[in-house]
């Protein structure tokens, strides 16, 4: 890995100024993705400014019936975390579902979030919980932050703080795991909010989406199996093939949808 | 009163002596080092598969900060540094030498196989030595990439090495062709499969390191490297650099985490870090990133082969035809030539009486990191191919698969294979029936019913492998083409208080050595296992050996209990003398001595102290002090062999392979320490569970690139997806060691793959599977069967 110089900011203004004055300061909150990215000397960020040591970005608060995780919690928190596995525990589920334990005691939801990684777990949940990510700017709905895969709304130097879900009891995060990373190399989030259908996917290749035809055929009763999904989402590698992807989508949704009735 | 110091210890579960350091973290690695003056090196390696390079700029590199010293290949072969040896003399089936290409240890004018070094830095910093390798200009003009055996092989194929036509490093066969072909003329049944055993990366916990450091004063070269074979090494670097006398070098291999073969072997980044240590006079020391491990540690397996199986109108099988192209790499590591030959078609008669025989192996060069000895070497390719062809045959003839093996099965021994080896001892049929017993296989049909009332596949693999442990004897092998004495060598030091600390050749990198070896002398001297120390890795303190692969455990143990006899023997002569009894009178048990014509007894650690005292036994008939030393050198190979069953079930919707049981019963002889020999089982089955399932060394075609150069690519076995495996041992003693120990570190990875695609084979009633039999392979299958 090149020099850098390592900030452990105790407050979000703290930070936010080191960002500012540092032209190429990074953002740290984890580092599961960019630390073996600094190792492999992929990158070279002149500063990291280390989220997690700020209280305020910690644990999880219930606010007017959604839960709000703030962006420096682990995995291993939010796995654990009694809100969370009371309120919505397909979300807890996710959470514990992440990479090892060694990754889940250091990886931050506001990190992977802000990542966005096309084949992360997190940005599922996003979507299908209609989430809100909260940043020292402003609220993004989840369907809005998402752009491209590894590209999201932040801006330069803007900084995750939070994100609130929607409280779901029926819901159901269906994963099937990369043999080798343990990313998914397809999953599925499904909900049912507001007795309307969700199923997020994640792992597709091109970014997290919703398969939006599949929720309106399980809203109007009709068989997913018949539901268009769109081919361009998907992409193939030495994992698997697109035509592989695409089944496994239709897969996981069924069993996600299963589980929560 | 004298009594007994300890229990017997061998044969016992006792809890492993160096648990205590590992479990703290507290374990001694190569990196963990740093010497005074220390200095850093980091490999320029090639980012092409085939190049030539045009020209190497090292002039920006020199001049940052810390830089000491860039090194390239033409400045080494200045030096007069020869090329890399491959250690096994392979003649082709028209009588000619193997065709060895030269293999710099910087490469000189062309690169072969993407990460090949091209050129060292060393600086005062890792960090630095890095940045300056970046900054090293290696102008590369492309030549065209042959990743595949039949590619390499195909008509118009380039040449990979000057003067070696068509790519092929030997074509070299065993046994008897007219005899195998004659069987084939005349047999009711002939089955044929083609069948790759997959590229495998070894992935050892602790990478590759040296720290190198030349005394300039004293012309002693002194390398701290994390190796299987420490005095192998030196004699391997003393050779290479010339400085023939051995002891002029010292290597020390501290505590080595995991090796798996691919620390057996001889390196071109070790060679260059020991040469630029000459060079600068100071230690460098280097440690792979576990991208230099995926790249350029030695790969294993990657066979193409046809076989064919004749079987008479019974399922009695008759002859085996086998044609193995073997993808050697792009270059012959040390023992690159010798695992597809003698480790790989010798093994080929299987635990089975197969009359005639015959093997054909090409070896053939290709744009990809050279191949060498993991875990089983040439036996897990073997076995596949045996295994695999069994299975098909039985499916053909409409034969259960166990009955099959049955049938065949040898029973008289010793049994001479038709290919070199004679089989010392065994039971198969114990095995098999223990095996079968284990895993409930009359019970499969309701827990298939079961599956399906699940909509899932259920299928039953059984596998019986055999493979050659215990390696030597030294004569057998250099008829061979072998080089060095495979014997290994003890020292048992007595001290005056009677502690004992033996030294041996072999060197432990995760199998326990320090608790087993002291199993074996605690026993032999009645003193309690904490008095004795095993020491090993360091050639200034062990003076001989050979290193620990291939399961050679059993010698080094066996060296060490006869140099504890030899100690015994002199103990007894100075007892007599203290006793003022006959020497024949003389008995010696549980750490006591105790004569027929005496009442009074003497006990070990009394007798060591004596030993030292000198002062009771005429010196000029017995020498002073307590030391004593074995070459043992052993009369055959030994011949671990067991039966697998294991049982998957398979997610048609999603091609998942779920392990849901693995039984293994294994004979391997007399077993020193349960606990050890089955985690030594464990490890071994999962990492055979891992090739049949994930593992895959993926090379793109086109540019040469490894693909699965990562764990984000590269499917390691976790314990989460593997079941509790049943084991049980059946052993039957060796005779080819006073232990009566077989072996047992490779016979999981041997035994387990073919077991595992069986059971995949069953499930879904097909021929053959490839490995890994990977999701999407299997949910294509899958499909394929309903639609059919």
């Amino acid at each position: 890995m090149y020099d850098f110089t390592y900030h452990r900011p105790a407050s979000l203004d703290e930070a936010k100024v080191l960002i500012d004055e540092n032209e190429d300061a990074q953002p740290l909150s984890g580092g599961q993705t960019l630390m073996p990215v600094l190792r492999a000397r992929l990158a070279m960020p002149g500063a990291l400014v280390d989220l997690t040591r700020i209280d305020a970005l910690r644990g999880v608060n219930m606010e007017g019936g959604r839960i709000v995780i703030g962006g420096a919690t682990t995995h291993a928190e939010v796995a654990q975390n009694e809100q969370v596995r009371e309120h919505c525990p397909a979300l807890a589920a996710l959470a514990g579902e992440i990479g090892d334990p060694q990754v889940r005691h250091r990886g931050t939801i506001g990190g992977s979030v802000a990542n966005n990684d096309p084949a992360a777990c997190y940005p599922s949940a996003c979507l299908a919980l209609d989430a809100e990510v909260r940043t020292d700017r402003r609220t993004v709905p989840a369907a809005d932050f998402f752009t491209a895969m590894f590209e999201t709304a932040l801006e330069p130097g803007e900084i995750v703080t939070a994100i609130s879900f929607a409280a779901c009891h029926d819901a159901h995060y269906e994963k099937f795991p990369n043999p080798a990373s343990r990313f998914a190399l397809i999953a599925v989030f499904a909900a049912r909010l507001g007795g309307a259908t969700r199923l997020a996917v994640t792992g597709g290749g091109t970014g997290v989406f919703r398969w939006q035809e599949g929720e309106q055929a399980v809203d109007r009763g009709e068989d997913l199996a018949a539901a268009p999904l769109d081919e361009g989402r998907f992409t193939g590698d030495l994992h698997a093939s697109t035509e592989y992807r695409i089944h496994l989508t239709r897969v996981m949704a069924q069993r996600a949808l299963a589980r929560i009735g | 009163m004298n009594v007994a110091a300890t229990a017997p210890k061998f044969g016992q579960s006792v809890k492993r002596q160096e648990d205590g350091r590992f479990l703290r973290g507290k374990g001694k690695y190569v990196d963990d080092m740093i010497l005074p003056g220390q200095l850093y090196a980091a490999f320029v390696r090639s980012p092409f598969a085939h190049a030539k390079i045009s020209g190497i700029g090292t002039e920006g590199a020199a001049t940052m900060p810390g830089v000491t010293r860039i090194v390239t290949g033409q400045e080494l072969a200045a030096t007069g540094l020869p090329p890399l040896p491959c250690g096994w003399a392979i003649t082709s089936r028209d009588g000619v030498p193997m065709k060895v290409g030269i293999r710099h240890a910087l490469a000189m004018d062309t690169v072969r196989y993407v990460g090949e070094p091209v050129a060292l830095v060393i600086a005062e910093t890792q960090n630095q030595a890095r940045d300056a390798a970046e900054a090293v200009m290696v102008d590369y003009e492309d030549l065209a990439v042959l990743t595949d055996i039949t590619d390499a092989l195909g008509d118009g194929a380039a040449d990979i090495h000057p003067d070696i036509a068509g790519n092929l490093a030997f074509d070299w066969e065993l046994g008897d062709e007219s005899a195998t072909e004659e069987a084939f003329a005349s047999a009711a049944h002939c089955v044929p499969l083609t069948l790759r055993n997959n590229r495998l990366v070894p992935n050892a916990i602790e990478p590759r390191a040296i720290n190198a450091c030349w005394d300039a004063a004293d012309e002693q070269l002194t390398i701290y490297m994390t190796h299987q074979n420490p005095i192998g090494m030196r004699m391997f670097y003393a050779a290479v650099f010339g400085l023939a006398a051995e002891h002029k070098l010292r290597i020390v291999s501290p505590d080595v985490g995991g090796g798996f073969g691919s620390k057996a072997h001889n390196y071109p980044e070790e060679v260059v870090v020991a040469a630029a240590a000459k060079l600068v006079e100071g230690p460098v020391k280097w440690t792979a990133d576990r991208n230099e491990a995926f790249l350029t540690d030695a790969h294993g397996r990657d066979h193409l082969t046809d076989v064919e199986l004749a079987l008479d109108e019974d399922g009695r099988f008759l002859a085996l035809k086998v044609d193995t192209k073997a993808n050697v790499g792009a270059y012959l590591s040390g023992s690159g030539s010798l695992v597809p030959t003698y480790m790989y078609a010798t093994m080929l008669s299987g635990q089975y009486v197969i009359p005639a025989i015959h093997a054909r192996v090409r070896a053939v060069y290709t744009n990809t990191c050279p191949v060498d000895a993991y875990r089983g070497a040439g036996r897990p390719e073997a076995a596949y191919v045996i295994e695999r062809i069994v299975n098909v045959a039985a499916e053909r003839l409409g034969i259960d698969q166990a009955e099959i093996r049955r049938r065949n099965f040898i029973r008289d021994f010793p049994y001479q294979t038709p290919l070199v080896y004679e089989y010392d001892s065994g039971d198969y049929e114990k095995s098999l029936d223990a095996a079968l017993d284990l895993a409930d296989y009359n019970g499969f049909a309701t827990r298939k019913a079961a599956s399906k009332a699940k909509g899932k596949l259920r299928g039953i693999g059984v596998s019986a492998y055999v493979e050659a442990c215990g390696i030597g004897p030294s004569g057998k092998l250099a008829r061979l083409g072998g080089g060095a004495g495979m014997w290994e060598s003890a020292e048992v030091r007595v001290h005056p208080v009677g502690t004992v600390e033996v030294l041996t050749g072999a060197h432990s990198h995760g199998q326990g050595h320090a608790t087993t070896f002291a199993q074996v002398v605690s026993d032999r001297f009645g003193v309690p296992i904490e008095n004795v120390s095993v020491i090993q890795g360091d050639t200034d303190r062990i003076q001989a050996g050979t290193g620990t692969y291939g399961s050679r455990a059993s010698v080094g143990m066996s060296a060490t209990l006869r140099a504890c006899d030899r100690i015994v023997e002199k103990g007894k002569q100075i007892v007599a003398h203290l006793m003022q009894v006959d020497y024949d009178t003389i008995s010696f048990e549980d750490g006591i001595f105790s004569s027929t014509d005496s009442n009074v007894t003497i006990a070990f650690a009394e007798m060591a102290f004596a030993a030292h005292a000198a002062s009771g036994f005429p010196t000029d008939e017995i020498e002073p002090g307590l030391v004593a030393s074995s070459f043992f050198d052993p009369p055959e190979f030994t011949y671990p062999a067991g039966v697998y069953v294991c049982e998957v079930e398979i997610d048609p919707d999603t091609g998942v392979v779920n392990v849901a049981s693995f039984c293994a019963a294994d004979d391997f002889g007399n077993v020193a320490n349960p606990m050890i020999v089955e985690g030594q089982v464990h490890g071994g089955v999962t990492q055979g569970i891992g090739q049949a399932l994930w593992e895959n060394a993926l090379y793109d075609p086109d540019t040469g690139q490894l693909m699965s150069a990562s764990f984000m690519d590269y499917g390691m076995p976790r314990a989460g997806g593997l079941p509790d495996y049943k084991l049980v041992f059946s052993g039957v003693p060796s005779p080819s060691n006073p232990l009566g120990m077989k072996g047992c570190g490779e016979a999981g990875a041997i035994g387990s793959p073919p077991a595992i695609i069986n059971a995949v084979c069953d499930a879904l009633d097909v021929t053959h599977v490839e490995m890994p039999a990977s999701p999407e392979k299997i949910w294509r299958l899958c499909r394929e069967r309903e639609t059919a």
